[in-house]
């Protein structure tokens, strides 16, 4: 049998004793799957966000990504994970200011050790899958807020991860963007079979997912359907 | 990382603060310059000594003569003549001794046509332009015959060639030294200066004897001022100096205990503590010129340090996006590379124009070799590397997620 594409089994993070931020979190993410992780500010979510994308590591339990024990793995392996498995999407977008937009895209691509000449076939191909392909030679500032984050989409999928962590994409956006951001995200998990977690702080939102995991001061208080 | 994709972000970090980088690079620029300017000038000043010590001739002693004591005031050397030419006759009979040439010496003005200069006027023997290391260039030297005959014939040095005759080539011309009239027969190549800064060029050679009883005149007949003493080697330099002394004692009956009436002077040595001391100078110039590389180094260090707090946020987003730690690491050692790089060319530019001012204006012999500019290059990328070093681990070493929260 495969194993689950995310398990997490009793996973605790404290940065003070007695102080825990997560306690006790278990559960499975499957391949395929668009997950929503709901919680207030405080509440633990982003922590977990974190371990999932490999960016920080947990102070207990176990984190499995694909079967491959995490807590096992030195930074350049993590390193390695987080490029080829994994694509980031970010509130703040956190793109590159003073690199081209091409530039910011191919980056990945980059660290996995291609070509110029193929970083920037790439780079073009998921910005015109974003509908950006005009603006490629532009400077991140030079765009509004919801076209950085469908840039830093398009950086998130060139290195074709099976998993994009999304935090709170559309928390810099007005409704519509973020409307038209979150059905980018549902092209991406129906038609190309890309498991999401998302993770957010409004209901409306997180409606668009298909499983919703609320966690309330660090443990999860219900995982259900929306 | 791909090389090319480092140059790119390096040189993109440079651009974005044009005014910082350059500040940091001119650190190096002058450490650098600093270093090729005076290594330049050291070795222009080694050579300049080295070349001095050439041209007096290698291996070289000087005899002269004891000194005199008159009513309780002794004199110095050569005030008494103790030196005979049977006694340089003897000294070229040991066995370390290649050449010897005494000498006997004097100033007097020399007169052709209009022209008059006065000079130094030297008697000496054939052997001296063996044991000076010198060469005839136009006409030819006098011989032994020449010796035994005391014939007025005359040896001239560059400079009062230039004085007495201009233009004209003096050989087979007659010239009045004293109001006697001296046939010119051969031109001496150019010599320049001496370890003491004398003009040797300013001088006439005439045969020894000649000098003895028709020019100058003495109540001692055979009597020299002092005898040019050439060794075969420099390894047996000091068996002849001590077989010199005791020929010399023994032939002037100079009991045990008894003070000697003639000083023997190894040349050579003082020659080579000349060049030894501006050795000292090139080195100690050179190495005052690297403090500035090490300041420029610093620099750079703490600009990089600087850098690497401002970009946290960017090494973050790089390390989620799946950098490793030597891709970081990479990025910024390239990043101080590239600065101190590009200060090093400024400096080696902008060092040898300033070593060729300062000669233009200094008249100081300045000479830059390609060794020193690669030394100075060397130096200022393993300074770049060195400084460039712990901000570079310090930025990849960084935890992603706390690089990431950073504002």
């Amino acid at each position: 049998m495969k194993s689950p594409l995310i398990s997490v089994s009793g996973l605790s993070k404290y940065y003070l004793e007695n102080m825990p931020v997560l306690k006790d979190v278990t559960f499975n993410i499957e391949r395929g799957e668009f997950v929503a992780i709901m919680g207030h500010s405080g509440s633990g979510k982003s922590t977990l966000m974190n371990i999932l994308g490999c960016l920080d590591t947990a102070t207990g339990g176990h984190y499995y990504l694909e079967g491959k024990d995490t807590a096992a793995l030195n930074a350049d392996e993590l390193a390695l994970l987080r490029n080829r498995l994994i694509g980031f999407v970010f509130q703040g977008f956190n793109l590159l200011p003073r690199s081209s937009i091409l530039d910011n895209i191919g980056l990945p691509l980059l660290y996995a050790g291609k070509s110029k000449a193929e970083r920037r076939e790439k780079a073009l191909f998921m910005l015109d899958r974003v509908g950006l392909a005009e603006f490629g030679e532009r400077r991140p500032n030079q765009l509004s807020g919801g076209q950085q984050q469908r840039v830093a989409i398009a950086r998130a999928l060139v290195t074709t991860p099976k998993l994009i962590l999304a935090d709170e994409p559309t928390g810099n956006l007005d409704t519509q963007t973020g409307e038209d951001i979150m059905k980018i995200f549902q092209v991406l998990n129906e038609k190309h079979n890309i498991t999401i977690i998302l993770v957010t702080h409004e209901a409306d939102i997180a409606a668009h997912a298909r499983r919703l995991i609320r966690v309330v001061d660090g443990q999860i208080a219900s995982d259900q359907a929306p | 990382m791909i090389i090319g994709a480092l140059l790119g972000e390096g040189w993109a970090a440079m651009r974005a603060n044009r005014l910082r980088t350059s500040l940091t690079m001119l650190g190096m620029v002058f450490g650098v310059g600093a270093v090729i300017m005076m290594l330049a000038i050291g070795q222009g000043a080694q050579l300049m000594v080295n070349e001095s010590i050439a041209s007096m001739g290698s291996n070289l002693f000087i005899v002269l003569s004891g000194s005199t004591t008159a009513g309780g005031l002794r004199q110095g050397s050569g005030t008494v003549p103790t030196l005979t030419l049977d006694d340089a006759q003897a000294i070229s009979e040991l066995p370390e001794i290649a050449s010897v040439a005494p000498t006997f010496s004097n100033t007097a003005q020399l007169i052709y046509a209009a022209s008059n200069w006065s000079t130094l006027v030297s008697g000496t023997t054939p052997a001296f332009l063996d044991v000076r290391e010198w060469t005839v260039i136009s006409g030819e030297a006098f011989g032994d015959s020449d010796v035994r005959s005391a014939t007025r014939v005359l040896l001239m040095g560059q400079t009062v060639v230039r004085n007495l005759f201009g233009d004209e080539n003096p050989v087979g011309k007659m010239v009045r030294v004293k109001n006697s009239p001296f046939l010119v027969i051969g031109i001496l190549a150019p010599k320049g200066q001496s370890l003491d800064g004398r003009d040797q060029d300013d001088t006439v050679f005439i045969p020894i004897t000649t000098a003895q009883r028709q020019l100058f005149g003495t109540q001692f007949p055979g009597m020299v001022r002092f005898i040019m003493v050439k060794a075969k080697s420099a390894e047996v330099m000091d068996r002849a100096e001590q077989g010199i002394n005791e020929l010399l004692r023994t032939r002037h009956r100079i009991h045990e205990g008894q003070e000697d009436d003639f000083t023997v002077r190894n040349l050579t040595a003082v020659a080579q503590a000349a060049a030894g001391t501006t050795k000292a100078m090139a080195t100690m110039l050179g190495a005052i010129a690297s403090v500035s590389l090490l300041i420029g180094g610093i620099g750079i260090m703490n600009i990089m340090l600087v850098s690497v707090t401002e970009r946290t946020r960017e090494i973050g987003i790089r390390m989620a996006i799946g950098a490793r730690q030597r891709d970081i690491l990479l990025q910024f050692l390239f990043e101080a590379v590239m600065i101190s790089l590009a200060g090093s060319l400024i400096g080696v530019v902008l060092g040898i124009a300033s070593a060729y001012f300062f000669s233009r204006f200094n008249g100081a012999l300045v000479v830059v070799t390609l060794s020193s500019v690669l030394l100075a290059f060397g130096v200022a990328v393993a300074v770049g590397v060195f400084f460039g070093f712990y901000p570079a681990r310090k930025a990849a070493n960084l935890k992603p997620i706390e690089a990431l929260r950073f504002q």
